[in-house]
Parts: structure tokens; C-alpha cells; sequence
């Protein structure tokens, strides 16, 4: 198909644009917006010159702007490996540095036990994985956990391998990284995990129901499915502020930081496409899970919300 | 003029004047010619969290006040930790220019090669200044001596940021220029491109221009240089910089495109500036 080959120039043509840009003036603005811009010229001159209807490929959501489900991956995985080394600090700026918090009391709720076997899908820089281990350490004085970091980009893995270089767990079997597609665990083999986490990366998956689908066929019978995801503020004065906080001072911190203004306007835009706290549990329910209450917990007036499921 | 004092750009706000006193009413019509206008004014009363204008140039990124100004503090802070984040050095010169751009733009147009520059637009690229052909030039030739202290300092003319914060096209041409003439300022001065070489002639573009930027950066810079690079900048460059900054003619009116052949000399006598004494 013409739109299939012309993605995959626009992705081969996307990273060689990542590999080429000097250090001293990064990539992300005039890449990202390259890609889209070359995606939206050539649909435009398709369209044109051909008599037919529209597209025939299913469009999804990318940030505000859609985008042909095929490229979705590809302009995510650029975002990623345009944030991928200022990732932690982007975070600490972004949130106050109170997505340690919520990422403590993720773990806090998680309340692994000795043993317990955890995939960690879009671990990338290594947050919830090192945070499960020191749990088991300093609750139980446990050092048979085990964690595989999962992440879909290698460049984030890269500096989740970096991190855990200076913990104790480096080299030893408690940790290990595996790069591959969230909506497809094709080497996890079924009813083999304990525990499976996913922290701010369900959203930018394009398939939320296939994510949830895998992340049920891998649990073992009684396993734990937790999620951690920004959610909706419905309180309307907070809501408010996160508004203009999220799409005045975040997309400017990220010029000033890692001159990429873009990725951090998709980061916020995603957010707000993401489906809402009830709908999300009742996603996680139609998956086969079985839920509790109501199925989430907000955590700063939903700003960020934890799901949570069982295979029962 | 009144009327468009208290005009808001907010189209909602419009939508509800119009309503409320008629199409015909003089507010009305005063109200709908300043918000089709295609640049932002600073004298209309904007909403600190909206953009003013859509994207009115190819590059453009219209911000709202409120990001303007965190952008002009986190840029003046990132470019005085690290000089080499050059896009943090060409936001803040973006957000702080103001109405010095108008300035600019309006002593350009007192001047008729000043007029010149501004109907043709000229774009300073590799291409466009042939950089093959001045390099055959005699030696002691402007363009001779351009095309040296750019292979010296192992730079193009190609490797400048582009304007991204300026809500006006033809403002945006003007910084534009500004930028990509300050090559031509280091030959014509002398100044080499050390840290204080660069303050000096920050210095002096200060006392042309007037622009924030050149303040903040006269001001600020000097801290990071050495108390002995601080006593010959106070003592040589910046009397010097001071002196001929504000009697040359404006060096934005100047088509150096067309001034490549004549002497070095030549040149800096007909612009009224004398070379930078050398220490």
C-alpha cells in the first residue's frame, strides 16, 4: 500500500534524522515536526491527486493532532528517544519531584512478597523496578525478587541499564531488561508472572485493550495488575491550574531543559486523551480482571491515578 | 485610538461586543479592525495565558505572555550557566527585544539602504554569500577577511538558530538580520571571538541597538570572565565599544552583501569605526 511505504520512509528517515543531529542543538523540535509535517504534505498531495475517498488506515489519536495508527509507534518511540537522557531530571521539574511520591506509595500498595516475580512493562529508566527491589530488601530482607524491566525503546532501557550499573543489583539475576512491544509479549510465556506494573506508559501505547489483554495472559492465577497513569482532575479550580501548568510552563521547562519543546507538548496532550479514571476500570475489567471497589485510587486530586485488577 | 487601548483580542470577548451594541457602532468596526490585524500590538490588552497571534512565519511559535516571561528567566538563566546552549541565547533575545525590534525596524526605514534591506530581505546563507568566490579575493579585502575569520573560527553563516519567539514577520526578518550580520561586526571591529572579545562587542551593539539582550549579556557576562580579562575589557574594550557604538552609522542599514570587495580599511572609515585597539 502506497500510505504503508511512505510511513516507512518517514520512520527510517526519522531515525536517521535522530542519529545525525550534533549534540549541541538536539533533534527533537525539528524532527518531530519534520516527520509530521512531511506525513501531513504527503497525505495532502495523495489526497489530491487521487480521485478517491479518504484513507482507508484507521486513524488514532497522537496528542491533539491524529495520525494514522501505523506511525503512532514510530512518532512515540521518537518522542522517547528524544527525552530518553533528561527523562529523570524532566520528571523531577515537571512534577515538583512528587512523582517519587506517587511512585513510592505505588510500591506501598503493590506491598510485594519475598519471591515475587514482577514485569515492569515500560520500565524503561528503571523507577518502579528499583523501587520493588529495595521494598523486598528492606521489608523482608529479601534478595530473591526478580524484575524484568520491559520497555519498547532502547534508548530509555539504555539509561535504565546506566542506573541500576550503580545499585547492588547490577549483575545479579534480580534484574534483567527486555526490549519489545508492550501489545505483543510473545516471549513471556502465559501464567508466569506474579506481578505486572505499568507507570505513565499505558498511554502511549496504541492499543490499550491489547496491552491489558497480554498483561492478563502473562499473570499468573492470583497475580496483581497495577497501573500508574496521569488521570482527570475533576475538582474544577485544580483542574484549572493543572490546565495551565500543563500546557504553559511544562512545554517551555522542556525548551529550556532539552530544547524539545514538542515532545513535552505531546506528553501533556496525551494526557488529556487518555480515557478518564471509570473508564479505565472498566477496560481493566472487560480484560478478565477482577476488580476492587471501584478499581483506582487518585493520588493528588487526579493528577495521576493508580488502577488496579486481579486474575482470579 | 482609545478604542483600541481597551480592545481585548480575546474573539469571544469580540463576539460579545458585537452583539451587545450592534454591527454598526464605531467600537464594533475599531474593534474588528485591530483583531484583524495580523500582528500582535502591545498596546491591546491580552489574556497572560493566550497566544496572541496564530503562526504568522515559517519557524514561528506563538506563546502566551505567561510562557514568555518563564521562558525569558529559565533562558537567561540556562545562557549565563552555559554560554553554548545557543538557542537558549536566541530565546532570550527573542523574549526580552519588545518594542526595541520596532526601533530597529524604524531607524531601518529612515535610512534608503536601510529601506533597501528591508523590501529585498536578504538571507545571509553559505549560499548566498558564495563563500568559494570571496575566498579568491585579494587579501585585506572585507570579504577576504570574512571568509578568513570564519574558516579560523571553523564556523558558517548556515549554523544560526532561527527566530522562533518574535509575534511579527517583519520583526522576525529584522532579528533575523541582527543575527547573521554579527559575523560582519568581528571583522569590521577586530574583536576576536574570545569570551570578552564577544562581551565588547555585546557592548557595542548596546550602544547601537539598545536591545535587552545586549544589556543582559553586557552586564552579566563579565562575571564569568577572569578580574585581569575584566580590567582590560572595562579599561580598552568597553571605552572604545561605547565611543563607536554610538557614533558609527547603524550597522542594521548596512548591505554588506555589497561591501566585500572594498579594503578593510575602506570600509571601516565609511561606517565611522575605528578598528579595536588590539591588547
Amino acid at each position: 500500500m502506497a500510505s504503508r511505504t511512505a510511513l516507512q520512509q518517514l520512520s527510517r528517515r526519522a531515525a536517521t534524522l535522530v542519529n545525525v543531529a550534533s549534540p549541541s542543538r538536539t533533534a527533537g523540535f525539528s524532527t518531530l515536526t519534520k516527520v509530521l509535517h512531511q506525513h501531513n504534505a504527503a497525505n495532502n498531495s495523495n489526497n489530491s491527486s487521487s480521485s478517491s475517498s479518504s484513507s482507508s488506515q484507521p486513524e488514532t489519536h497522537f496528542g491533539f493532532q491524529n495520525v494514522p495508527e501505523s506511525m503512532k509507534e514510530a512518532l512515540v518511540k521518537q518522542v522517547f528517544a528524544n527525552v530518553a537522557t533528561k527523562y529523570d531530571i524532566m520528571n523531577d521539574v515537571m512534577s515538583g519531584g512528587v512523582h517519587r511520591l506517587w511512585k513510592d506509595h505505588f510500591m506501598r500498595t503493590l506491598a510485594p512478597t519475598p519471591g515475587t516475580k514482577l514485569l515492569d512493562v515500560a520500565g524503561g529508566t528503571g523507577d518502579i523496578a528499583m523501587r520493588f527491589l529495595d521494598y523486598c530488601k528492606e521489608t523482608h530482607g529479601d534478595n530473591t525478587a526478580q524484575v524484568t524491566v520491559f520497555d519498547i525503546n532502547p534508548n530509555m532501557l539504555e539509561v535504565g541499564k546506566e542506573r541500576f550499573t550503580k545499585t547492588p543489583y547490577h549483575n545479579t539475576s534480580q534484574v534483567s531488561f527486555m526490549e519489545g512491544n508492550a501489545e505483543n509479549l510473545e516471549h513471556i510465556p502465559d501464567n508466569s508472572m506474579d506481578a505486572y506494573t505499568i507507570a505513565f506508559g499505558i498511554r502511549n501505547c496504541t492499543h490499550v485493550d491489547r496491552v491489558l489483554k497480554e498483561a492478563y495472559r502473562v499473570l499468573k492465577p492470583g497475580g496483581r495488575f497495577m497501573c500508574l497513569e496521569f488521570s482527570k482532575v475533576e475538582n474544577p479550580v485544580i483542574s484549572k491550574v493543572y490546565d495551565v501548568f500543563s500546557f504553559d510552563v511544562i512545554p517551555t521547562m522542556g525548551q529550556i531543559v532539552a530544547n524539545d519543546r514538542d515532545s513535552y507538548q505531546y506528553l501533556v496532550e496525551s494526557i488529556r486523551k487518555f480515557p478518564p479514571q471509570k473508564e479505565f476500570a472498566k477496560m481493566i475489567k472487560d480484560a478478565g480482571f477482577t476488580v476492587m471497589g471501584q478499581g483506582y485510587e487518585d493520588l493528588t486530586f487526579g493528577v495521576a491515578a493508580i488502577h488496579s485488577g486481579f486474575k482470579l | 485610538m482609545s478604542a483600541r487601548i481597551f480592545t481585548r483580542t480575546n474573539p469571544s470577548a469580540l463576539k460579545q461586543c458585537l452583539a451587545r451594541t450592534g454591527t454598526n457602532s464605531t467600537l464594533a468596526r475599531s474593534t474588528r479592525a485591530a483583531t484583524a490585524a495580523p500582528c500582535a500590538s502591545l498596546f491591546t490588552f491580552r489574556s497572560p495565558l493566550e497566544a496572541p497571534t496564530g503562526k504568522l512565519y515559517e519557524g514561528h511559535i506563538p506563546i502566551s505572555p505567561l510562557q514568555r516571561t518563564i521562558l525569558a528567566v529559565g533562558s537567561a538563566f540556562t545562557a549565563l550557566a552555559n554560554p553554548l546552549r545557543g538557542d537558549m541565547v536566541a530565546a532570550l533575545g527573542e523574549t526580552t527585544s519588545g518594542i526595541f525590534l520596532n526601533r530597529i525596524r524604524d531607524q531601518m526605514l529612515q535610512d534608503p539602504e536601510g529601506r533597501r534591506i528591508l523590501r529585498e530581505r536578504p538571507v545571509i546563507t553559505s549560499e548566498t554569500m558564495q563563500l568559494d568566490t570571496l575566498r579568491q579575493l585579494p587579501d585585506g579585502t572585507f570579504g577576504r577577511e570574512y571568509v578568513r575569520f570564519l574558516d579560523d573560527q571553523q564556523v558558517s553563516p548556515d549554523t544560526r538558530e532561527p527566530v522562533h519567539f518574535v509575534d511579527s514577520e517583519e520583526l522576525a526578518y529584522v532579528m533575523q538580520r541582527y543575527r547573521e550580520t554579527h559575523d560582519f561586526y568581528h571583522t569590521l571591529t577586530g574583536l576576536p571571538v574570545t569570551v570578552d572579545g564577544e562581551i565588547a562587542l555585546k557592548w557595542f551593539e548596546m550602544a547601537q541597538t539598545g536591545l535587552p539582550m545586549t544589556m543582559l549579556s553586557s552586564f552579566f557576562g563579565p562575571l564569568r570572565l577572569s578580574s585581569e580579562e575584566r580590567k582590560r575589557l572595562f579599561n580598552v574594550y568597553v571605552p572604545w565599544a561605547l565611543e563607536n557604538g554610538s557614533t558609527s552609522k547603524l550597522l542594521m542599514n548596512v548591505r554588506w552583501e555589497e561591501w566585500m570587495e572594498k579594503p578593510v580599511e575602506e570600509v571601516q572609515r565609511e561606517l565611522g569605526v575605528r578598528p579595536c585597539p588590539q591588547v
